[in-house]
């Protein structure tokens, strides 16, 4: 019984073990989202070519209400990581500027390694305080969308 | 239940022997798609050209590495006149010294880094405190303990013995006279008094000669290159399914590479051809020095924020908009606290002792550390252990028979290294 419990347990460990580097099936990696409270909607644009690992790179941001109208002059804080490496990103990106209506420019985006990596996003516009976060996972050589 | 487990493992062997009769592989060198691709991941083939310095308008300039490699060997900068960058940095040593700290006019308190390939990181120092190869170059030059020169010296030996080579790549010297011999913002307190006594103006025309020292130095280092290792021909043949070629390595090595890409957990940071994340992490190696533990990459980002040599100051040929790197910097976070740059793996066999203090004495040391797995000293160490293990993240355990075959492995990620100019 107690050699079963072990064997058991070995196996459990080795499956955890295996799931390491690998991200959970069922993560979602649409980048249209609405946030935490539903005061918005947000899309996030990679670059159109995946960037390399450790390589600086932009994201574009569009800020819409959820009529779909465009949200203008909002801030933004940005935050990540990755969940199964427990550490955050090797960059402190930031919305340096809207480029159009509603339309963000997230620059500083880096990313270290291959697998799964968390994107946060807290939002401050007219409308208020929301938050939204959005997974990505990075193959080498780049990021699959 | 003996008799069972050794029927087991006899059926798992026989299984074993009859997929390497089916496929002409041997079981050892049989890889998934997934490990195939890690293995190409840290192939030196995959390994871009590194990037352009923006800051270092003569970075790719041949005449600028020539003039850098004379400086990079030239013990006059040096207090007394015998320590030159090559001193700690020895070209027959892996361009480094193989001293637990280096050993300068003084003795240091960090193991002196390797030179090849350091080109393609963004940040130098074990703790990052540069954000280029030319501020970096400037560092050792004013401290104490390692060239212990100063720059009013510096700028007046560069005119007296390279005024035209300096002159043929930074346009004209300024004029030098009647500054104090020995002047600089870092030096002994007569030293840094004489320098506060010049006018803001010569302290400008002098700090640029400096600068642009560092730049001749930089070109040179950037001509040193890594070059390929046995890991690198048999990575090549295991994506290209050839049997003949993964003979390259033998089983023992094989097992260590399985298990530096797989439960040793060690290409989760020493990752891409050159065997680093580039990022700084605590692993809990314990201090050199107990009492005075060294807060590694914590203490490094203010320095590099105000460092008149970096990518945004005075002396750098960069837009702004160039130097991502120092203006999207994590600080102020709270795990870089005991943190130190992951260093490259290449050649690493021919570089004891290791960590950033020369702590362990040979890789077998090394190992046995991620496996024990201590608390750190100062900080947090990222490292799981027993009792600590998250759904996510599990202790590193290994054998004594694991850890040979992965210390067996690491000594196949040694080649040459190359003084070449490309045009990258």
């Amino acid at each position: 019984m107690t050699r079963t419990l072990l064997s058991t347990a070995l196996l459990a460990t080795s499956l955890a073990l295996a799931a390491c580097g690998t991200p959970p099936r069922d993560l979602d990696l649409t980048l249209r989202h609405p946030s935490a409270q539903g005061r918005y909607v947000v899309q996030m644009e990679p670059p159109a070519a995946a960037p390399a690992i450790n390589q600086m790179h932009a994201w574009q941001i569009r800020l819409n209400r959820a009529d779909g109208t465009p949200v203008r002059g909002a801030r933004f804080a940005v935050d990540g990581g990755m969940p199964q490496h427990g550490h955050g990103l090797p960059t402190r990106p930031q919305v340096t500027q809207e480029l159009a209506d509603g339309t963000y420019l997230m620059e500083g985006m880096k990313f270290s390694m291959t697998g799964w990596w968390e994107i946060k996003l807290a939002i401050q516009a007219a409308e208020g305080a929301d938050s939204v976060v959005f997974n990505t996972v990075v193959e080498a050589p780049g990021a699959r969308r | 239940m003996k008799p069972q487990r050794l029927a087991g493992a006899t059926l798992g062997l026989a299984l074993a022997s009859a997929f390497s009769l089916l496929t002409g592989f041997t079981w050892a060198d049989a890889w998934s798609a997934q490990d195939k691709a890690v293995l190409a991941s840290l192939s030196l083939d995959r390994l871009p050209p590194a990037p352009r310095d923006p800051s270092n308008a003569v970075d790719a300039d041949p005449a600028a590495a020539a003039l850098g490699k004379r400086l990079f060997a030239d013990t006059r900068f040096s207090r007394n006149q015998s320590v030159s960058c090559a001193t700690c940095h020895a070209a027959d040593r892996q361009f480094q010294d193989g001293l637990p700290v280096g050993k300068g006019v003084g003795s240091g308190s960090r193991r002196t880094m390797p030179i090849a390939g350091a080109a393609h990181g963004p940040w130098f120092f074990w703790d990052g405190r540069k954000d280029s190869l030319w501020s970096q170059a400037l560092g050792p030059l004013e401290d104490a303990v390692e060239h212990g020169s100063n720059r009013t010296r510096i700028a007046a030996l560069l005119m007296a013995n390279y005024r035209s080579e300096y002159e043929a790549l930074f346009g004209a010297m300024p004029d030098l006279a009647g500054l104090p011999a020995d002047a600089g913002p870092n030096g002994t307190v007569a030293e840094r008094g004489a320098w506060q006594s010049m006018p803001a103006h010569r302290r400008h025309e002098v700090n640029r000669v400096f600068a642009n020292l560092g730049k001749a130095i930089a070109a040179y280092e950037r001509t040193l290159h890594l070059g390929e290792s046995r890991f690198d021909r048999y990575a090549r043949a295991v994506v290209a399914g050839d049997a003949a070629g993964q003979a390259l390595l033998s089983a023992a090595e094989v097992r260590g590479l399985r298990l530096f890409i797989g439960p040793g957990q060690c290409a989760t940071c020493h990752s891409g051809p050159l065997f680093t994340d580039q990022h700084f992490h605590n692993t809990g190696v314990p201090p050199r020095d107990a009492a005075r533990p060294d807060s590694g990459r914590a203490a490094a980002t203010a320095r590099v924020e105000h460092d008149e040599f970096n990518c945004l100051g005075a002396y750098s040929d960069a837009p702004k908009s160039a130097c991502q790197e120092l203006r999207f910097m994590v600080s102020g976070d709270a795990a870089s606290l005991g943190a130190f740059k992951t260093p490259g793996l290449r050649n690493a066999a021919q570089r004891a002792p290791y960590m950033h203090a020369g702590q362990f004495a040979n890789l077998d040391e090394v190992i046995a550390h991620y496996v024990a797995s201590p608390a750190a000293a100062l900080g947090h160490s990222e490292l799981a252990h027993d009792g600590s293990g998250s759904a996510h993240r599990q202790a590193i355990r290994l054998s004594a028979a694991q850890a040979r075959d992965l210390a067996a492995f690491l000594h196949t990620l040694s080649g040459p290294i190359a003084e070449t100019m490309r045009s990258d």
